[in-house]
């Protein structure tokens, strides 16, 4: 488990963001692209989230932080609508699209990565990325893109997804999920059993996609690196929050708290009650 | 020479063996759905050939033109309803909703078409006809024709899979249906399609050996099924040209042991197929997935 270093990171993120984006700023007129209330999920008989929300919106990485067990996950997956909350509500653009089957909300815009990259392992580079853009909606990702982002997938593309080595596998993925032209692109632990420097690359690819326009909700262990490409953190604890803000109004202390529920860490100084 | 003709005769018949065979395999590879109602439907759509020859007096042949676009119709409405709710509680439900179908179908048939077996006359002479090879091959051409539609099937079923969206769709589903989710394909729909093309399929195999042969209701279970699960699993699970290795394979021993006396003919099929599955059982052909 990373070690959140949070202080370095903020810093960092700050120097990058500039002074008009100081602490808490974010652009909250307008509708959230993406609205989470009160979910509760339930794995039988365990509870994953109790009772959380989030407001994430257009041009945002928010970033979702916590260990093992945090909720993180099924947060995603009951967003993409793999799990069905007992309570709550998911909402897309101001649409209520909790009832929806995960293959129509992908059609409308919201795309995951899932955990472990999941390709289709006994099809082609090229045949994974065709899946990804049979449903497509209309919008600067093609397959001719895609190659060109990423030259080595055009000379192995008749390659079977399953001969790809884990960082190449995680590319294809993120390329997949982009070729549906998503409005809000969900990742699902990008570092999951990677080799560090692999990890790197692959956050380091973000900016590219995000010079589509796109809004990007991130769930990631390693917490350094979610800080260091997040415009807005929230961490979960047992399926709660136990604090909201931007990487730069946070302070190292603050984040190891909520990450490991230290006593004293009250969630005072971003706590979810600061949401309007 | 019998002994070559029993061999050129149990390479032939292995082709409709594999059309029995083909669908079965893709219903299991793509739904893991064990279809035991297989050989019931293929008599189904057997008997329904015959009534709409009876009824509309259309060539045997232009039958298929209806009966196909039908069964496979029926395959993606099944699987829609009773098999996707079966799948959704677990796959042993399948099993036995496959297997009750199965009953259903069977008795169905006996109830309102009687035990009487039927065959469905062609008429044509290329159908009744045969060639002879010398003194002792005689060639009929009707498994000729039935050897090259298997192999035809087998064809474009691989060319639909591996060219086609919905083949790659049907490959994809079979892989991670929940990926294939998240990508926006609905694998419910998905494996309807694969169905109607699996149904599609029994319908073909079923007319072949209502030609061939005669059909009446128990022929399903007795023959067809058992005889599309040998060629299935000689062959090896997930492999459609394993099919027809398998349908060759157990057409060849069946024509060697009917002649090395005419009651062997069905214990020689089973035996080779014990043996296969004893000695190598992911088959001869182990499988890539469907292709």
């Amino acid at each position: 488990m990373a070690p959140p270093t949070a202080s370095g990171a903020s810093r960092e993120r700050a120097a990058v963001k500039g002074a008009g984006e100081a602490g808490g700023g974010r652009p909250e007129s307008g509708t959230p692209l993406l609205e989470v209330r009160d979910l509760v999920v339930h794995h039988g008989q365990l509870c994953a989230l109790d009772g959380m929300s989030l407001r994430v919106f257009p041009g945002e990485v928010y970033a979702i932080i916590g260990a093992n067990g945090a909720g993180k996950s099924t947060l995603l997956r009951t967003i993409a609508g793999l799990h069905s909350p007992t309570a709550g509500s998911v909402l897309f653009d101001g649409t209520d699209v909790t009832g929806l089957r995960p293959e129509h909300r992908a059609r409308q815009g919201i795309v995951m990565v899932p955990e472990g990259r999941r390709l289709f392992e006994s099809l082609s580079v090229e045949e994974n990325l065709q899946v990804g853009a049979t449903f497509a909606r209309e919008g600067p990702w093609t397959i001719e893109r895609v190659y060109e982002t990423f030259g080595w997938m055009r000379e192995r593309r008749n390659q079977s997804a399953g001969q790809l080595s884990g960082g190449e596998q995680q590319t294809v993925a993120i390329s997949r999920a982009l070729l549906a032209n998503p409005r809000v692109l969900l990742l699902d632990e990008l570092s999951l059993g990677l080799a560090p420097v692999v990890v790197q690359r692959i956050y380091g690819m973000l900016p590219q996609i995000l010079a589509a326009g796109l809004t990007v909700l991130l769930v990631e262990q390693d917490v350094s690196q979610a800080l260091r490409v997040a415009s807005h953190i929230h961490c979960l604890l047992e399926g709660r929050t136990t604090l909201e803000g931007t990487p730069a109004s946070v302070s190292a202390d603050q984040v190891e708290a909520a990450y490991f529920g230290l006593a004293g860490a009250a969630p005072g100084s971003a706590p979810e009650g600061s949401e309007p | 020479m019998a002994w070559v003709n029993a061999i050129i005769q149990g390479v032939l018949v292995g082709g409709l063996y594999a059309l029995f065979a083909c669908g079965l395999s893709l219903m299991f590879g793509v739904m893991k759905v064990v279809n035991l109602a297989h050989g019931d439907l293929a008599v189904v759509a057997g008997y329904v050939a015959i009534g709409v020859i009876a009824v509309t007096h259309i060539p045997v042949l232009w039958s298929l033109v209806i009966v196909v676009p039908v069964m496979a119709v029926l395959g993606y409405v099944l699987q829609r309803t009773i098999l996707q709710g079966a799948l959704d509680r677990s796959v042993l439900a399948t099993l036995m909703v496959t297997f009750g179908l199965s009953v259903v179908i069977e008795n169905g048939l006996l109830q309102f078409f009687t035990a009487n077996s039927r065959g469905i006359g062609t008429g044509l002479a290329l159908v009744s006809g045969s060639f002879s090879i010398g003194s002792q091959i005689q060639i009929g051409y009707l498994l000729v024709v039935v050897f090259a539609v298997a192999v035809v099937v087998l064809l474009g079923l691989q060319y639909f899979l591996s060219a086609s969206t919905y083949g790659r769709l049907i490959r994809a589903v079979a892989d991670d249906k929940e990926a294939a989710q998240l990508a926006g394909a609905d694998y419910r729909h998905v494996f309807g399609v694969a169905a109607a093309v699996a149904f599609g399929t029994v319908a073909l195999g079923g007319i072949a050996y209502g030609m061939y042969s005669q059909l009446d209701p128990t022929t399903g279970t007795d023959t067809i099924l058992l005889f599309a699960f040998a060629a299935v699993v000689i062959g090896g699970l997930g492999s459609l040209w394993g099919t027809l290795l398998g349908g060759v394979v157990l057409g060849v021993a069946q024509q060697i042991g009917a002649q090395i006396s005419i009651s062997d003919e069905t214990l020689a099929g089973f035996i080779v197929f014990l043996a296969v599955l004893v000695l190598r059982p992911q088959g001869l052909i182990s499988g890539g997935a469907q292709s």
